[in-house]
């Protein structure tokens, strides 16, 4: 094999990949084939780096130099300057957005230097399509050991002394969920990754499948050696085109290297890997759900118990963990428990991959130890919010979740302390809102949401969700009363308290929580029918300040209604009973005369 | 539901056939076997739940149950560019809807309807996981990211 020399590691994951990519990747090839370089240098398409919003990313092995905003036509600079005289090329580096200087490597950018990457650990290093690369990253190294060396409950006693919570939103501790599904004695079990990612702004399950699909394939093997299983299944959301195909490709690879399948390692044991694909249906992250969607039914919760370590797929004893946990297992074989157990808060263990999204500056992906302040996140590397706006709530646990406000922005980010501040963990997706977004239209956007996705199962939570979002529209056209916020509070904790699943149990938390700690807006809502941030249609007034306004015309051309008067070089009017609130007049105005009240 | 009669042709009956086999007329199957039939007709009408039923020995009130309880499964062809807006959080706090709107607006279609043409369809979606580039378009497999309402005529000429 011809020795590489250097590596171009271009980043393929959903975002760069949306952002062009793919035409990056084959003109870094053209230009290193012009340049007869194609044998020394190889360009890989890698997972996600985390830098979502400077995307498309590029990195240089060796060096570690970090590309930010790659167009497909910076490909021949990149190649005849970096790679072929060893020079920066400066206008493409990475700006930190407070000392406006240029970084080169990844280490040294402020966003990184609080982050702690056990479950990224190969995220953006590897390329995710070749077995050998990741073994070269330690892959698998954690599963010869525990062939070679150690029983099922050693495993399972060092993943419990760990302190690992389960990621997928519930915290469940994985060591104890592990243990009761090796104590239910049966010929047949199965090892179920939940990769079916269906909170709305949480991206972390995918970019790991699509950048280090090993780390997971190799938990489960770990897993399934620990409570005497034989088979594992993913059940994958059959929107992730990538990471499936990903998934295939490193399933096909783990079988010819004999990492998968029959007598793994020549130890005896026997394990396979199978894929199942979800359609679309939040509730199927719900474990009994899940299981049925497998199972080719509707995916409805049932009552536990049975817990599926009990009864799960096929009648059979099933362990159901998140792609996130799994891919804490290895480095927590190869380190020990004591070093897990040594990140993190006193209850909350290891790090939380959060997907910070928004009204924020560094949109990405970004893995912190528990514990970490929203504070640190948000400012120090979130880089703040977007224009200088100022922080208003940020929306953990997504459609179950709730928000936190500025009140909390100093409390240690864990599993406990978020659900004493009403709302919780989810998966990690971190929404942040500005002065510019209404609660109640986020509460109303959640239950839409819920509303949708409910099984039906249940009537607390197929008619009660219904009922609130119809008295939250109310609200947002202005018809409702103080009376509503009392009947939305009651009705909330209604479907919490008779609701059969996770799912219903925690819909009415986005109401429960906005009201919580925003019943100002919702109060400004009813009585004075005003949306303090100037986003329910129904409530805003367009009005022009004369002071401003320089008689130009332009608003009055632009508005389709003609709702608009006035003479020319004189200031204009509005007429409120015509205008349809499109907008398009504010769109228009140069002199900042027409304001939303 | 479905308010369009169609005729399966003898071969479109034998490719089913032939899907449901290779899954072993395992009823346990049934989600892949319709997320394959659904790759091959592009949509799941009656007539092909009608044979997946019996080559599954599945009630065709059950498979009925499961395609509507499932989004990504649908009963109406989608158009030859399906629009389709992420709705995600993400994309929603920053002004997807507006963008939906204006596509609405633009194409004369409410969610989930495909113009008379067959050239459009209009549906939304959550999350496709491109968080960085809200609020996000997808035209049939071409992202568009940052999309503001002004972009949308410009988006819809590339496919005319």
């Amino acid at each position: 094999m011809a020795r590489v020399k250097m590596q171009i590691l271009v980043c393929g994951g959903s975002g760069c990949y949306g952002n062009n990519s793919e035409a990056l990747i084959d003109n870094l090839k053209l230009e290193l084939e012009a340049n007869a370089l194609e044998n020394d240098v190889h360009v890989i398409r890698s997972g996600c780096f985390g830098l979502c919003s400077l995307g498309p990313i590029v990195k240089i092995i060796p060096g570690d130099v970090i590309y930010t905003k790659v167009t497909p036509e910076d490909a021949k600079e990149i190649v005849t300057e970096q790679i072929m005289k060893n020079r920066k090329v400066e206008r493409l580096l990475y700006k930190d957005p407070v000392t406006k200087k240029s970084v080169a490597t990844e280490t040294e950018m402020t966003l990184h230097k609080k982050q702690l990457r056990i479950v990224l650990r190969n995220c953006g290093i590897i390329d995710p399509e070749n077995i050998e690369d990741a073994i070269a990253h330690d892959a698998y190294e954690a599963l010869a050991k525990v062939l070679t060396e150690m029983k099922p409950l050693d495993v399972i006693k060092i993943i419990k002394d760990s302190g690992l919570r389960g990621r997928g939103g519930g915290g469940f501790p994985s060591g104890l969920k592990w243990e009761i599904a090796y104590k239910n004695k049966s010929e047949e079990k199965y090892v179920v990754c939940n990769a079916d990612e269906g909170d709305p702004g949480a991206f972390m399950d995918r970019s790991v499948l699509e950048g280090d699909p090993h780390a997971v394939l190799e938990a489960m093997v770990i897993c399934g050696y620990s409570i005497e299983a034989h088979k594992g299944l993913i059940y994958i959301r059959a929107e992730y085109p990538l990471a499936v195909a990903r998934l295939k490709t490193a399933i096909g690879q783990a079988r010819e290297y004999g990492l998968l399948g029959k007598n793994i390692m020549g130890s005896g044991f026997d394990f396979d890997i199978e894929i199942r694909y979800g359609a679309g249906a939040f509730v199927c992250g719900e474990e009994t759900a899940l299981i049925h969607s497998m199972e080719g039914l509707r995916g409805e919760p049932t009552v536990k118990p049975p817990f599926p370590a009990e009864s799960g797929f096929r009648g059979k004893p099933t362990n159901v963990n998140n792609v996130e946990t799994f891919a804490c297992i290895s480095p927590i074989i190869l380190k020990g428990a004591e070093w897990f157990a040594s990140i993190g808060s006193e209850k909350s263990k290891g790090t939380k991959v959060f997907a910070l999204a928004g009204k924020i500056n560094n949109v990405g992906l970004i893995e912190v130890p528990m514990g970490t302040t929203l504070r640190e996140v948000i400012y120090e590397i979130g880089g703040g919010i977007m224009h200088g706006k100022k922080f208003k709530a940020a929306q953990t646990g997504g459609p179950s979740g709730g928000c936190l406000t500025e009140k909390h922005l100093d409390i240690p980010i864990d599993f406990d302390n978020l659900i004493a501040a009403g709302s919780m963990m989810g998966s990690g997706g971190l929404i942040i809102m500005d002065e510019d977004n209404c609660m109640v239209s986020v509460a109303k956007f959640f239950l839409e949401f819920t509303v949708e996705e409910s099984c039906g199962k249940c009537s607390p939570c197929r008619i009660g969700n219904k009922r609130l979002y119809e008295l939250l529209e109310h609200i947002t056209k202005g018809k409702g009363t103080l009376a509503d916020l009392d009947r939305l509070k009651n009705m909330s904790l209604v479907i919490k308290d008779t609701s059969l699943c996770g799912l219903g149990q925690s819909s009415p938390n986005p109401v429960l929580s906005t009201l919580d700690n925003f019943r100002e807006e919702y109060v400004a809502h009813v009585t004075a029918k005003k949306c303090p941030a100037g986003k329910c249609k129904d409530l805003m007034e367009y009005f022009i300040i004369s002071a401003n306004c320089v008689g130009c015309t332009a608003c009055a051309r632009v508005c389709p209604v003609g709702a608009i008067t006035g003479e020319r070089k004189e200031p204009h009017l509005i007429n409120p009973a015509i205008c349809i609130k499109c907008g398009s007049c504010m769109g228009k105005c140069k002199f900042d005369a027409i304001i939303i009240q | 539901m479905s308010s369009i009669k169609i005729e399966l042709r003898q071969e479109d009956v034998t490719k089913i056939k032939e899907i449901c086999a290779s899954f072993n007329n395992d009823p346990q199957e049934l989600i892949n076997v319709l997320h394959k039939c659904q790759e091959h007709f592009g949509y799941l009408p009656a007539e092909v739940q009608e044979v997946v039923s019996n080559e599954l020995v599945v009630p065709v009130a059950k498979i009925y149950g499961v395609i509507t309880f499932y989004s990504f499964f649908t009963m109406t062809p989608k158009g030859k560019h399906p629009v389709s807006i992420c709705m995600g959080t993400a994309c929603y706090v920053r002004g997807a809807e507006k963008v939906l709107d204006e596509f609405r607006k633009e194409l004369g279609l409410q969610v989930g309807q495909t113009t008379s043409d067959g050239k459009f369809s209009l549906s939304s979606l959550r999350c496709v996981g491109a968080c960085g580039l809200a609020p996000v378009v997808m035209v049939g497999d071409k992202t568009y990211g940052r999309v503001a309402p002004d972009d949308v005529r410009n988006i819809l000429k590339e496919y005319e």
